[in-house]
């Protein structure tokens, strides 16, 4: 399963994207972009289609999330567990995300709308966003890439 | 899995000598064929579990064991708060409180059968599964704390049952020593809608059969016969838990190192018992345990009100209700002391044996049900706990069977209509609110739950008594 943005590409190439790895009775999920914060947005998408197909969710409402941790890698976690919050409480789902990150704060505008089971066809839960297999790298191409296993 | 490295202590034990930091041996009990499949993460897993401060014993693993999140899912371990044992939320995990309760109906196969389409279809209708979907139940802040302190007991108070249905749960329905001042406004906000409901994923209820008896005097004991119809619910803490799970995972993990606990993976994130954060999780993971015990609860009154309109005068009587995501304090003799232990089983279910003073009084004679959920379309099974049990993993028997296939590939392989209509010719009625959560929970996507049952009983973990097989299955 893969989706590609190509608008998001910069001098190198790197084209954000994202994709899901297999972990036993759970998934991974993996955002590649140029920059750290497209790798964080990618990776949201990809938390997304672990739900359902992104392209059925139409970006109209935004929310704001901020969040900071201690190195790049719990930062991960805990953007992921905030996009998971906002879903649960506000029985929402996303497709859009725009990061901003500095020192280790991440501030985001993510968009959606509520979750309209018949339409978007949601097939799981998130209860949350793991440790496991977490890693938040610059590639030897220079792409960034944030992953780790979430547990459904 | 490789296992040279293991010795062979029985045909169905296995055991790790403490290499490296490991403090006690690994076990794990599975017949050899299970061995082999078994990932190769559940040998790293169970042995770094080995190496955390304070386990008494050794760290176990059942026949269903696989790769979990620290802990392997399917694990034990037991920790001495005397000599700076640790609680860990990783040994827990997000759905804290997961579990399966079963219920008896006085019906049989013959009184559903002709009515099973709209049995399932009631059924869907009244009970919230599935994303986004919300009980009928909102708590007010005041509520919500009320719940978290009383549990089952909360929800038979409300109206949710009978005073009769507490005796059939663990912790007669209300774990003592929950804190609801620990547990975050976040969590309670997860919780506000979601009482009662049942979730997603390998969550569900089943209207099943009793298929085949293999211990009648137990199965006696239990209220269960052949060709009897059976109510089972497998859900847990929700919202709530998860959230729980998520904010102690990561306040342990980086407080770890001021405890001088040194974590070979991050995952095991865990604290001393005595010690401030140790003390907190145990009050929030607690009230998560209500929380759960609440949900099932509430559950299984919505399914008693759909079978009332079916069949007027049917009773559901709860047989029991077991948790498999806990962390409990328990005594168990250990050299011939009685020791005042905290066993974390990470799906795992408690499978005391009889004579087991905190059994309830009907259970004392043949020992607690185990309740072995299946998944979708295959069979579920009832075990008792025995009294070797005790001295295998404190207690614990295996609790399910564990996916065989991801997500991605089962949803690449079958259509969630197609699983729909080959389990209704197969006369299982499937009702969901997503095909493609039908799909990905397509039942040749999980193990051989009745392999991992079998090994249960040959290992003496638990005696298989009864073969549940689904007619009707609400997914979430």
């Amino acid at each position: 399963m893969e989706c590609t943005d190509y608008k998001r590409m910069d001098e190198n190439r790197v084209k954000a994207h994202w994709e899901h790895f297999r972990h036993g009775a759970d998934i991974g999920v993996r955002g590649i972009g140029p920059t750290l914060e497209a790798a964080f947005e990618q990776a949201a998408l990809a938390l997304t289609a672990v739900v359902c197909e992104p392209e059925r969710v139409r970006p109209e409402q935004p929310v704001e999330v901020r969040c900071s941790a201690p190195d790049a890698e719990f930062l991960l976690v805990d953007w992921l567990n905030a996009i998971i919050y906002e879903m649960a409480t506000r029985h929402m789902l996303f497709s859009r995300f725009s990061v901003h990150i500095t020192d280790l704060t991440l501030a985001a505008t993510l968009w959606g709308e509520p979750v309209e089971v018949a339409r978007h066809q949601p097939a799981v839960e998130i209860k949350g966003a793991t440790y496991t297999e977490l890693k938040v790298f610059r590639a030897a191409d220079g792409a960034w890439v944030a992953q780790c296993v979430v547990d459904v | 899995m490789d296992l040279s490295r293991f010795k062979r202590v029985s045909d169905y034990e296995w055991r790790v000598e403490p290499f490296g930091k490991m403090r006690v041996p690994a076990i794990i009990y599975a017949s050899e064929a299970l061995m082999r499949e078994m990932d190769e993460k559940v040998f790293e897993q169970v042995t770094n579990v080995a190496t955390l401060p304070g386990i008494v014993k050794a760290a176990y693993a059942m026949p269903d064991a696989h790769w979990g999140y620290g802990f392997p899912i399917g694990g034990v371990a037991a920790f001495d708060p005397e000599r700076g044992g640790v609680v860990s939320a990783g040994g827990v995990g997000f759905d804290i409180s997961c579990g399966v309760r079963t219920l008896t109906t006085g019906l049989t196969v013959a009184d559903v059968e002709p009515v099973k389409k709209q049995l399932a279809d009631l059924l869907f209708a009244r009970i919230p599964a599935g994303v986004g979907s919300t009980g009928s139940l909102h708590l007010s802040m005041e509520e919500m704390d009320a719940m978290l302190k009383g549990g089952a007991q909360w929800a038979v108070k409300r109206g949710y049952g009978t005073e009769a249905d507490l005796e059939r749960i663990e912790e007669r329905g209300s774990m003592k020593g929950a804190e609801p001042g620990e547990v975050s406004a976040q969590a309670k906000k997860r919780q506000k809608d979601e009482v009662g409901t049942l979730g997603s994923g390998n969550h569900y209820l089943e209207v099943q059969k009793v298929a085949e008896i293999y211990q009648p005097t137990i199965a006696a004991a239990y209220g269960l016969k052949e060709g009897d119809v059976v109510v089972s619910i497998h859900c847990g803490s929700r919202g709530l838990g998860h959230q729980i799970g998520t904010e102690f995972l990561r306040s342990m993990a980086l407080a770890a190192k001021e405890y001088g606990i040194d974590l070979p993976d991050r995952e095991l994130a865990c604290a001393p018992i005595n010690s401030d954060i140790g003390r907190r999780y145990l009050g929030a993971m607690r009230a998560a345990i209500n929380c759960a015990l609440a949900n099932r609860q509430v559950i299984t009154h919505l399914a008693r009100e759909a079978f009332a309109e079916l069949f007027p005068g049917a009773r559901l009587e709860l047989i029991y209700d077991v948790s498999h995501n806990t962390c409990k304090e328990e005594v168990h003799e250990v050299e011939g002391r009685a020791r005042r232990l905290f066993v974390h089983r990470k799906g795992a279910t408690r499978a005391f044996g009889p004579g087991r003073p905190d059994l309830p009084a009907v259970f004392r004679d043949v020992g607690q049900p185990v309740l072995i959920g299946g998944s979708m379309g295959t069979a579920s099974y009832v075990l008792a706990g025995r009294e070797e049990s005790e001295a295998h993993a404190w207690g614990s028997a295996c609790h399910g069977a564990g996916r065989s296939m991801s997500r991605v590939q089962a949803t690449k392989r079958w259509s969630g209509r197609q699983i729909i209509d080959a389990l209704a010719a197969r006369g299982i009625e499937i009702r969901s609110p997503s095909l493609r959560g039908v799909a990905e929970e397509a039942p040749e996507a999980y193990k051989d739950v009745s392999a991992v049952v079998e090994a249960a009983d040959r290992a003496g973990l638990a005696h298989k008594v009864a073969k549940l097989v689904p007619l009707v299955c609400i997914k979430g």
